[in-house]
């Protein structure tokens, strides 16, 4: 139903968010940017088998091939641009105006990927729903912040998941997965939910009795591995590949990042702390471990001091078990319309559990469920907590003063339109004796849902605990803002960011448990 | 600061205006009702601003004058440290040459309170003397402001006059006047239009007198500390008309400076005749619509009345800089649903006119943002496709040149957008450094002029509609 007129509408919703990003171009960049800049004069300047070994900067390429790839092709039109942006070595900390503008600009048009697979996913669903997915990815303040402040390419990245659902959900596997493979060649890190692709193309493309079976997982496997011969190849031909594998995974990393993503983790080494303290308080000798959390320094040496140490493959094992649902859900009823669901499962679990986790890995599931979020109510009132949850406790990317309104006033704004996005569409479909032409009129659409007390109670609101919670999260922030450095100045300078993240843990944590049980319950 | 500040003040508008009329595809943003629709808009138009705020403000970091955001910190600290009959006055504490308070004293109180403000964050920057130049964040902030009162209050006292409530409309007038003297640009939409709804009460007197209390109350009540002496009231008063800088600054697209290329006013006339001349001719400009005012007063009218009056201040009064423009726009995206189109051929050339401005203050990207923004919002995708309801709204008159007119729309439009690349990339030729402001200049002041003869026309035509409606009731 008018898929053909959509397009323009996309492009204008795009458009909007464009000139918003154009404006907030001056505004501060992590040092993400030099990260970005240093690698297109990399693979700018230097031959394909010296991309993973060189050295000039402390920012080595740690990015899968295809996504070098991409920064040698923006590389092509920066030496345009202006030609010390891809020089190596003079082009080091280049901050010039035409470096940032160019960085910022080759961001935002990146992200028609992003529409691109937005398009694709709702080009037939309805005009309602379609509106609604459109506002809570497209104008998504998550990644204005992760990606247009903070820089980096992730609209980009999310666009391929996003054309790798839609694929799946029109029940094109093979083009599905290998979207996905191409994915995980432009970042690793996406490789959270292959479990869940691995067993849902089994069991949907490839169990077709034996014969066909085995010539579609034969296919299936030949396209990945096309894929992945394909990004690898080179590297392998000149004998590089170990230095890759070494660059992508870099071990020694701790647990936790130095700002706690809001996961599982933060809840472990906070109750560590709680028993390392009561079992002091009961004469008992403890040793506090030198390689302090709250430092941001994590070393080798375990950095508790009670519990036991956690290692990478525990961490795998978790994600892996908390995944497990999922697997026999996905193998006993492959549905394509659940697929979503699945991925941003595996994306959660993968953010709850993982091993060294950012805090912005939460787009990776955020961004997906935004397309069943319109499906339910249950869907959108978790989606509204979600959502706000998330993209609060991105807030400590962006520390300086100059960007404090304008993160407030993004997720100001963007709850303030899911919020009566939400509510129009549900408080339509629960009063169906109001007619389409009534409800056009604000006005009389508040009146009717005024005097209709069913619409009311089917309508979207947040219960009480929803609502607590979120005024919660105020009372942090107002905290960590002006009462913390009010009341205590300098001293514990890391317990504001250290409640975000413990608090926002606990959303998360819930919508990890929603998930799961809705997950669980559809037949 | 403050020409951003309006544009974006003008911007919200229109985004109120953009809602209102497309609730085909958003009515689920207008469907709970003005208050939250009008906070979504408000939080959006919110963030355009603090987003701009990012980029320069206009003369950042070059002394010795720095620029308007000085200016507003400068008297900050004049007025924290001086006594009020100071405030005015070249004394050795106070070098007006060095940014001297020029707004009424609406803005200095104000200025005063900022500045107790931000004496108790920030004590260094507003020392009279050591702080020249100081440039903070938190001033920047809490100087942003500014503009957007006087305009707030001339639009709280538009809609007080639109609920008929005169007196409260005559007051709050008489403050935004007092806050800063650009207000003027309105004073005889308003005079006419609330002599016109005196004249017709049964004791027009009484109502007049009334009219005329409250006004001076309010003056004396703002102008208190410079009262007591003319000397002090004209000191003030000077600072407030600096006819000392000239007809006209710069190339501002009104008809002083635009008929400059052919006529040298600067040297033919004296100051003083000049003022007399531009005087006369502000005046004149003016009579038309406050004449119909005085004759047939109503709401719509009133409108049209504030937009004929400030296109003729700023096509014709003394002394016009660039961003009055957005002085006429204020009235013109209040009528925004009625004019869609001269609205948004207003808009595109106001923005135009101050273009070179803006790239002097090195704001290129967010002009082109800005404008992107208003034209998408134009055009936000509808039921109807961003066309206005009733395809050719306002061709009653005109309609045996319509094709003539489109082609000449479609040129003008076009050859603006060429002049946009063209002034970015090409440097002028040597013996003329100003050309190309120069032509911006002259197409802007003919689309202004157009647009000036049409809504004076326009609001003629509403006398006739009313009076043959007044005929019709009468028969």
């Amino acid at each position: 139903m008018e898929s053909s007129s959509s397009t323009p509408q996309l492009l204008w919703f795009f458009a909007i968010a464009a000139c918003v990003k154009l404006l907030l171009i001056p505004a501060y960049y992590s040092t993400d940017f030099e990260v970005h800049r240093h690698w297109l004069a990399l693979t700018h300047s230097l031959p394909l088998s010296n991309w993973y070994a060189d050295e000039t900067s402390p920012w080595t390429l740690d990015y899968p091939p295809f996504f070098a790839c991409f920064e040698r092709f923006l590389s092509i039109f920066a030496h345009y641009i202006d030609p010390q942006i891809v020089d190596l070595h003079n082009g080091l900390n280049y901050r010039a105006n035409s470096a940032i503008y160019f960085l910022r600009i080759s961001v935002i048009l990146s992200d028609l990927w992003l529409l691109y697979g937005v398009y694709r996913l709702t080009k037939n669903a309805d005009v309602k729903r379609r509106y609604l997915i459109w506002v809570l990815i497209v104008w998504s303040p998550a990644l204005v912040i992760v990606d247009h402040l903070h820089f980096q390419y992730n609209g980009f990245l999310l666009g391929w998941l996003l054309l790798s659902i839609s694929f799946l959900q029109e029940g094109k596997d093979l083009m599905g997965g290998f979207l996905f493979a191409v994915l995980l060649c432009f970042k690793h890190l996406f490789a959270v939910a292959a479990p869940v692709y691995f067993v849902y193309l089994l069991r949907h493309y490839c169990w077709k009795g034996l014969v066909r079976g085995f010539s579609r997982l034969s296919v299936l496997g030949a396209v990945v591995v096309a894929v992945f011969a394909a990004a690898y190849g080179p590297f392998l031909y000149h004998g590089q590949i170990q230095q890759v594998f070494n660059r992508m995974f870099p071990f020694g990393r701790g647990l936790c990042h130095a700002y706690w993503a809001p996961n599982f983790w933060v809840f472990y080494i906070i109750l560590d702390k709680v028993f390392s303290f009561f079992l002091k308080k009961f004469g008992f000798s403890i040793q506090i471990p030198a390689a302090s959390f709250t430092g941001g320094l994590v070393g080798d040496s375990s950095p508790f001091a009670v519990l036991p140490k956690i290692s990478p493959s525990t961490t795998l094992i978790m994600v892996l078990l908390a995944l497990s649902p999922c697997f026999i859900k996905a193998w006993t009823n492959p549905q394509p319309r659940m697929v979503a669901r699945w991925i941003a499962y595996a994306y959660t679990c993968g953010f709850l559990f993982g091993w060294h986790v950012h805090e912005k890995a939460s787009l990776h599931f955020v961004i997906p469920l935004a397309i069943v979020a319109v499906q339910s109510l249950e869907d959108a009132k978790h989606y509204f907590m979600l959502s706000i949850v998330s993209c609060y406790s991105l807030f400590p990317l962006l520390y300086e003063a100059q960007e404090y309104p304008i993160k407030v006033l993004l997720l100001l704004l963007h709850s303030i339109l899911m919020w009566l996005g939400f509510s129009t569409k549900f408080t339509r479909a629960s009063a169906p004796n109001t007619t389409v032409t009534a409800k056009k009129k604000g006005a009389q659409s508040k009146s009717i849902e005024s005097s209709s007390p069913a619409a009311e109670k089917g309508g979207f609101t947040i219960g009480w605990v929803g609502k607590s919670y979120l005024l919660g999260l105020l009372l942090v922030e107002i905290w960590g803002q002006f009462l913390h450095p009010y009341l205590l100045g300098d001293k514990f300078p890391f317990v504001p960011l250290m409640l975000i993240s413990t608090y926002c843990a606990f959303g998360i944590m819930y919508s990890w448990i929603w998930q799961l049980r809705c997950i669980i319950s559809t037949a | 600061m403050g020409k951003k500040k309006e544009k974006k003040e003008i911007n919200e508008k229109v985004d109120v205006e953009a809602v209102e009329i497309e609730d085909d595809t958003w009515w689920w943003l207008t469907h709970k009702g003005i208050g939250a629709t009008f906070l979504c808009i408000s939080v959006f138009a919110l963030l355009v601003r603090v987003a701009v705020s990012l980029h320069p403000y206009s003369g950042a970091g070059s002394p010795p004058k720095f620029g308007d955001y000085e200016a507003q910190r400068h008297w900050m600290e004049i007025t924290l440290n001086l006594p009020v009959l100071e405030w005015y006055r070249n004394s050795t504490g106070n070098d007006l040459s060095y940014w001297g308070l020029d707004y009424p004293p609406l803005t200095a109180y104000q200025s005063y309170f900022h500045g107790l403000f931000l004496r108790f964050f920030d004590p260094d920057s507003v020392s009279l003397f050591t702080s020249r130049g100081y440039e903070t964040y938190v001033g920047l902030e809490t100087t942003d402001e500014y503009n957007c009162i006087s305009l707030g209050l001339t639009v709280a006292a538009i809609a007080a006059i639109l609920s008929q409530r005169e007196l409260l409309a005559s007051c709050l007038f008489t403050l935004a006047l007092s806050h800063k003297q650009m207000s003027v640009y309105y004073a005889p939409a308003f005079f006419s239009h609330l002599l016109g709804k005196c004249l017709r009460r049964k004791n027009p007197i009484h109502g007049v007198a009334k009219l005329g209390l409250t006004v001076l109350g309010t003056f004396t009540v703002v102008w208190w500390p410079y009262l007591h002496s003319t000397d002090a009231l004209l000191g003030v008063l000077s600072r407030l008309a600096p006819f000392e800088r000239g007809i006209y600054e710069d190339y501002v697209a009104n008809f002083w400076c635009t008929s400059s290329v052919i006529i040298k006013w600067k040297r033919l006339f004296s100051v003083h005749s000049l003022k007399f001349i531009s005087l006369t001719a502000t005046v004149l400009t003016c009579l038309p619509s406050m004449v119909q005012q005085v004759m047939a007063p109503s709401s719509r009218g009133f409108l049209y009345g504030l937009l004929n009056s400030s296109f003729a201040f700023y096509l014709f009064s003394f002394q016009v800089h660039e961003k009055s423009i957005l002085l006429p726009l204020l009235p013109a995206s209040l009528l925004a649903l009625e004019e869609r189109r001269p609205f948004k051929w207003l808009m595109f050339y106001g923005l135009f006119s101050m273009f070179p401005l803006l790239c002097r203050d090195k704001l290129v990207l967010p002009y082109f943002a800005l404008h992107a923004l208003f034209m998408l919002l134009y055009h936000a995708p509808c039921g109807h496709g961003g066309r206005p309801r009733n395809a050719r709204p306002n061709n009653t008159k005109f309609d045996y040149f319509d094709s003539f007119k489109t082609f000449m729309n479609g040129f003008i439009y076009l050859s603006s957008f060429i002049l946009h690349i063209v002034y970015l990339t090409m440097h002028p030729p040597e013996k003329f450094p100003y050309l190309f402001e120069a032509i911006i200049m002259l197409i802007c002041f003919y689309q202004f002029a157009l647009l000036a003869f049409y809504t004076n026309v326009k609001q003629w035509s509403l006398l006739e509609h009313s009076t043959t409606e007044e005929e019709k009731k009468l028969i």
